[in-house]
């Protein structure tokens, strides 16, 4: 009986339903007693294993009543042999747990109308702010032409960005390439640059077999630059060139440098070469530039169980994908890739630095 | 002259990001309440992308359902954090835990054979899966204690622990003659629950 007695006391406590005189007599024994402090610590960690197992399973059953509803209104597709048997039982199964659900749901409700009203308030700020910003800038004319020059420049606000990639110029009118893989889940594609400045782009075509897609930035606020440094070879390169890369495993650029290690890609790929380098997340669509100034490749995948097993897209491709695309509709015509390449003479640090002006970040929810 | 095209593009960019953000924010918080609502809207804004990526890599309707269910386990889970923040969009979360967890079951099942790994980089989620792994762990213990101890016990720990329900009402359930029978029935109960329970996880 005074185990019974002595565990009552301890989940009284841990409830916290003690007075203060209670749970300072209570601590005082635990500071003094080893054992009691022992259970305390024991019950604790199991209460909270209990609790955690009563909050899934209840999840579980509301995911298998959604579930259940969703297999029978056919969203959520059966193998033909455990079909209607199995609705029936999970049903059955779960039934009971629809009047729980629903008086949480009730309870949800009044939370949600509660965060609509944060949310819009905060809405309301930002609008102020910008019109702050407006009115200072209107007070010095000199000041005012400025930020209408940085408006111009800046483009798109901040995206919400969920994936990160490169993508590289093509074109000085904003052509850029990257791989198909890159822009596959996006809705919203942003090229941003080392400025931090979004410029929203628009996928014009897009090769799965190849894994290249080519990309114009839409945005009006981009500004077509004057001329690309560099040159897209046509020709394969050869075994154990050497090479450097420039990308986006950061959100800052990185360098990289390597050789040409194999003449195709993985399991044989003609439009692919393995490349010796480092690369992460985030290098997929960046330039492969050999020493001339040349790009050589498209960088796309490694090889997740051997070092240093890069693989990357041919650059003859990207000129394959330019005819078709120019053979799908003509404006795209005008569409001039890059031929000379002003990177020959220059030493590796000056070839960087011209380069990475047309390497940008591809971002995209 | 000043360019009201960018004012606009700038406040409608906005808008939509709030509207999401605001919508997803309600999701997650009735997620963390299990509300059948929230998670119904989840799972038709989400399951069928699921099932696409898990049948072009080699797995079934059934192994979608199950991948699926195990990570809106894990965005419940942390939905219900005060300190989680959620980074993306639900979708991407959902993309990137269910992508992690099918390569990896692949890899135990010694399927994985593909070793192309795209560089993309997409939001982590290796942490939050380990800790996942671990309560699925815990949870498994917990539920084959429960099942080892037998009726009545399964049935007043969960009145008492879960339901929150009080010895009274419990004695009048189980048919026991007063609260304190009740009581010395739980405490019975608890002991032997306990014990199953620690004596399995000395083992792992």
């Amino acid at each position: 009986m005074d185990d019974i007695l002595l565990l009552e006391e301890v989940e009284r406590y841990l409830r916290g339903e003690m007075s203060n005189e209670e749970r300072t007599l209570f601590e005082t024994n635990r500071k003094k007693n080893a054992e009691l402090d022992q259970l305390v610590v024991e019950h604790t960690y199991f209460l909270q294993g209990v609790e955690t197992f009563g909050s899934i399973k209840t999840f579980k059953n509301s995911l298998t009543e959604v579930e259940a509803q969703l297999i029978s209104e056919g969203i959520i597709g059966l193998s033909p042999l455990n079909g209607k048997a199995k609705i029936v039982y999970l049903w059955k199964k779960y039934k009971r747990n629809i009047a729980v659900a629903a008086s949480i749901a009730a309870f949800i409700s009044v939370l949600a109308s509660g965060l609509i009203v944060s949310f819009t308030s905060k809405l309301g700020n930002e609008n102020y702010r910008v019109l702050v910003d407006q009115i200072n800038k209107t007070n010095r004319e000199v000041n005012k032409l400025k930020s209408i020059d940085a408006i111009e420049k800046a483009g798109t606000a901040k995206p919400e960005v969920d994936f990160r990639a490169t993508g590289f110029l093509i074109d000085r009118k904003g052509y850029l390439v990257t791989n198909a893989h890159v822009i596959s889940r996006m809705k919203n594609i942003y090229i941003e640059n080392k400025k931090g400045e979004f410029f929203k782009a628009e996928a014009l075509y897009s090769d799965k077999e190849v894994d290249l897609a080519i990309l114009k930035i839409t945005d009006t606020a981009f500004k077509a630059v004057s001329s690309l440094p560099y040159s897209i070879k046509k020709e394969n390169s050869e075994l154990g060139e050497q090479f450097f890369t420039l990308g986006f495993p950061r959100n800052e650029i990185v360098y990289g440098e390597g050789y040409l290690s194999a003449e195709s890609g993985s399991d044989g790929d003609s439009s692919a070469y393995q490349l010796n380098v480092s690369a992460n997340p985030g290098n997929s669509g960046g330039p492969v530039i050999n020493g001339k100034g040349e790009v050589i490749g498209i960088i796309t995948a490694k090889d997740s169980k051997a070092d240093g097993v890069v693989y990357a897209a041919k650059s003859r491709n990207i000129i394959t994908l330019l005819d078709k695309l120019k053979k799908s509709n003509n404006q795209y015509q005008v569409i001039k890739t890059p031929n000379k390449t002003e990177l020959k003479k220059l030493d590796r640090v000056h070839q960087v630095k011209k380069m990475e002006e047309y390497v940008f970040m591809v971002v995209g929810n | 002259m000043l360019d009201l095209g960018y004012y606009f593009r700038h406040l409608r960019i906005n808008k939509r990001i709030v509207d999401t953000l605001e919508q997803e924010q309600i999701l997650l918080k009735g997620l963390a309440g299990s509300d059948k609502n929230s998670i119904e809207l989840i799972y038709r804004d989400n399951f069928s992308s699921i099932q696409s990526f898990i049948l072009n890599n080699n797995g079934s309707v059934e192994d979608a359902r199950d991948i699926f269910q195990e990570a809106m386990i894990v965005l419940y889970e942390n939905a219900g954090k005060e300190t989680f923040k959620l980074n993306c969009q639900i979708k991407t979360y959902l993309y990137s835990v269910c992508r992690r967890l099918w390569l990896k079951r692949l890899q135990q099942l010694g399927k994985y054979n593909y070793n192309l790994e795209y560089l993309v980089d997409i939001v982590p989620v290796d942490a939050e899966i380990e800790d996942h792994e671990k309560r699925n762990d815990d949870f498994n213990l917990m539920e084959n204690a429960m099942s080892k101890i037998g009726e009545p016990c399964k049935s007043l720990l969960d009145g008492y622990y879960l339901q929150k329900k009080n010895m009274q009402e419990l004695a009048l359930e189980f048919g026991y003659t007063n609260a304190d029978n009740a009581k010395t029935q739980k405490y019975k109960c608890l002991i032997r629950l306990k014990k199953i329970f620690f004596a399995q996880y000395k083992y792992t």
